[in-house]
């Protein structure tokens, strides 16, 4: 018995083995590789040059406040778009389905995608700028908004929803007082998975503003383009602390809840 | 506790189809102002859907509901002046004892006198409930549930008894004039389930409102109505007090699942004259076919045991088993081919004969529900013959098309454990043990429910097969013109 034990568990480590080894050679090696990076210059020798280039560049400061802001608008858009359309979706069986045509668009690439909506745009023509920006955002980042919620809300224990109209909750109230509450799980990890991706984004901004808005992803790929590994590394080194530091707050926020959320 | 007479709640000819199956069947009845009311049936019977119903969850396909005199059949949940205590308690995770239980009360509006509009007409004003208000409210009613200083506490670090509580408090607080409760025992164990079955019984009597109770306990049905609703299938099968249903139970069913009981077959030779167990018994009944086959009913506590010269003696028996039960024991005896069931403060010894003596009046006795299986349905081809969508053999020269009466005996039918082995696939719906035998009840999936006879007992929805020999099903010719009249003789 205890043989036969340790044989499954020396087989379960060896289906490991290949995703470690990946995970070392794509994520943790390039991520080595950043941090050395950041504190180079172009002759290989140790600085800290970098961190005053970038900090003393009011360009790329306010590039990354733009950032920030464009993610805080299109997470907003997508939740109160998102929100309403889940919460429908969640009273009909079909709605696994119908979520499913919400996110098909995904299985195209997003570089085609944004192509074809700059392509659109143009066509029709709207003058491309932050609103064609917005659009772009939203479009690409609703779905990640619509499936926790979607899930969330659906899971919901329907007897608790019928106990608030047992206790006298209309529509409207059986909507604020217990489905919002009990979906909050779902609206912050919807919101983690807008935001963070948004303020990283590259190539949406530029296509669909034609080059006149530039984001944080934007410039971090323009500095590796024109060899500034070093500025570029920073750059990657800042907006990482800034996805540790919204992941962090998501969860804490999330942690203080589920204790009440999660039965 | 004055109780007034008139009807609080009636249901009238209601009917509940889900997915083309009728959940509630042509249902009426009437509840009383201040009564405590128990749907009790096996899962399955319609009685949540009932309560359901009641509450405003659902619709009614067909017939109308009652409140007080007022159809309110489509009125929403929450416009109703009824609470419900729901099977799993449904407390809010995100709100504490005192947020659950003070929900409904944030949300109630009182009338606050009337105002005169710019056009002259008188304007009805509302208002919420005071923080006051509501606070003394939740401390009377959490300190009616003896959970006084649990009001901060988180709902999830409760007990289920005390949460159980707290979903009576949460539908209590808000004052209803009819409390709906949905087998709000069902979760707790032996010991806290008789003392909140006190306990609820004790808030009736305090409260004097009218509880209408949902279970599949007879125990707790017993112990805690003023009425009991037998429902089965989505027939209500009896509406009596509870002394009423176990001492006169409707028909076998409500016998078998009300306490415990001997059914057997017999026959009724004439007016207080029956015969079963190869005996002939003094009953008082009367008002029978002659020679009508009818199941009897004998309740083991009815029993005496006599001695075997005795002249009261009128079975002898040989004793199989002696159980004690605390406060009494359980006696299994074997008379003229029957196992019946013997309650008795006395042991017997095994294998020892006995007689048994029981007085007329406690042979209860009744129509059987069905004597043999019939359908009306045509001739495939010679020699073959439609039951509910499978041609099955049998032996009849009668041409393809011909309209026919099926009948089969109910000890032709042949249960087999794997629905693979059968002809036809059915669910058995129910299985009485009637001395010798069982009878099952298995339901096609076209809705006819064949009667066996079988030596074992098949578990209630099981899925098995049934075959049935071509000799035994006996093929009669149907004129058009009686088929009518036929068809509604088939139960």
């Amino acid at each position: 018995m205890s043989t036969k034990l340790k044989n499954i568990k020396l087989t379960r480590r060896a289906f490991s083995y290949p995703y470690v080894i990946f995970l070392m050679l794509f994520v943790v090696i390039p991520l080595v590789l950043i941090l050395v990076n950041a504190f180079m210059d172009g002759d290989k020798t140790l600085t800290l040059d970098n961190f005053r280039i970038f900090f003393t560049e009011k360009s790329s400061l306010i590039v990354l406040g733009n950032s920030i802001l464009v993610g805080i608008v299109t997470t907003i858009i997508c939740l109160l778009l998102g929100y309403p359309l889940a919460y429908i979706l969640s009273k009909y069986n079909s709605g696994r389905i119908l979520v499913l045509l919400y996110v098909l668009p995904m299985w195209v690439n997003f570089l085609i995608r944004t192509l074809a909506t700059k392509s659109i745009f143009v066509a029709m023509g709207i003058e491309l700028g932050m609103g064609t920006v917005l659009f772009g955002m939203v479009y690409n980042y609703l779905p990640f908004m619509i499936l926790p919620l979607h899930t969330t809300i659906s899971s919901i224990d329907k007897s608790l929803i019928e106990a608030a109209q047992d206790l006298g909750a209309d529509r409207t109230q059986v909507l604020t007082k217990t489905v919002m509450p009990l979906s909050l799980s779902g609206i912050i990890s919807g919101i983690t998975m807008v935001f963070i991706p948004t303020i990283s984004t590259f190539a949406i901004s530029q296509l669909l503003s034609n080059g006149t808005i530039f984001l944080f992803g934007d410039s971090i790929q323009m500095k590796f383009e024109q060899g500034l590994y070093g500025v570029g590394s920073i750059m990657s080194l800042v907006m990482l602390i800034f996805v540790l530091i919204s992941n962090f707050l998501m969860n804490r926020f999330n942690r203080g809840t589920t204790g009440r959320t999660l039965w | 506790m004055t109780k007034d007479s008139s009807n609080i709640i009636e249901l009238r000819n209601v009917t509940k189809v889900y997915d083309g199956k009728e959940a509630v069947k042509n249902t009426s009845f009437a509840i009383k102002r201040g009564e405590f009311v128990t749907l009790l049936g096996p899962s399955g019977c319609g009685k949540t859907t009932t309560l359901r119903m009641i509450a405003g969850f659902e619709l009614p396909t067909n017939g109308k509901i009652l409140f007080n005199g007022v159809d309110i059949t489509t009125i929403p949940p929450h416009l109703r002046k009824v609470n419900t205590v729901f099977q799993k308690y449904a407390l809010f995770p995100h709100l504490n004892v005192y947020g659950n239980i003070a929900f409904g009360l944030k949300l109630k509006m009182l009338e606050n006198g009337t105002k005169e509009s710019k056009n002259g007409d008188l304007v009805q004003l509302y208002r919420h409930l005071t923080k006051k208000e509501i606070s003394d409210k939740v401390d009377e009613i959490l300190k009616m549930v003896d959970l006084e200083d649990y009001g901060h506490r988180n709902v999830s670090s409760l007990s289920g008894g005390q949460q159980q509580r707290v979903a009576i408090a949460r539908a209590l607080v808000n004052e209803p004039q009819v409390l709906l409760l949905d087998e709000p025992l069902g979760a707790l164990d032996l010991k806290m389930r008789k003392d909140m079955q006190l306990e609820l019984m004790d808030m009736h009597n305090k409260l004097g409102i009218t509880f209408i109770y949902v279970t599949h306990d007879q125990e707790e049905a017993l112990t805690m109505s003023d009425t009991i609703v037998v429902m089965r299938n989505g027939v209500i099968q009896q509406i009596a007090t509870p002394e009423k249903v176990y001492d006169e139970p409707a028909n076998a069913f409500v016998a078998d699942f009300i306490g415990e009981s001997n059914i057997l077959s017999g026959v009724m030779l004439e007016d207080f004259k029956v015969e079963f167990c190869n005996t002939i018994f003094e009953c008082v009944d009367r008002d029978f076919k002659k020679s009508e086959p009818i199941d009897v009913i004998i309740r083991p506590e009815d029993f005496r045991i006599v001695k075997v010269e005795s002249e009261k003696a009128l079975l002898k028996s040989e004793v199989l088993s002696c159980v004690f039960k605390g406060d009494h024991y359980q006696i299994t005896v074997f008379a003229e081919g029957n196992e019946l069931v013997v309650n008795d403060t006395n042991a017997v010894k095994e294998g020892d004969t006995i007689g048994l003596y029981i007085k007329p009046f406690d042979l209860h006795i009744m129509h059987k529900s069905r004597i043999i299986n019939e359908i009306i349905t045509t001739m495939i081809d010679t020699n073959k013959v439609e039951i509910c969508d499978t041609v099955f053999d049998c032996l009849s020269e009668l041409e393809a098309g011909t309209k026919v009466k099926v009948s089969i005996d109910f000890d032709d039918v042949e249960i087999m454990d794997d629905p693979q082995d059968g002809m036809i696939t059915c669910t058995v719906v129910n299985s009485i043990y009637k001395g010798s035998y069982y009878q099952c009840i298995v339901r096609t999936e076209k809705y006819y429910d064949f009667f066996v006879d079988t030596d074992d007992d098949w578990l209630k929805g099981d899925r098995v097969g049934i075959r049935i020999a071509p000799e035994n099903i006996i093929i009669e010719k149907v004129e058009e013109a009686i088929e009518e009249d036929k068809a509604e003789n088939v139960d």
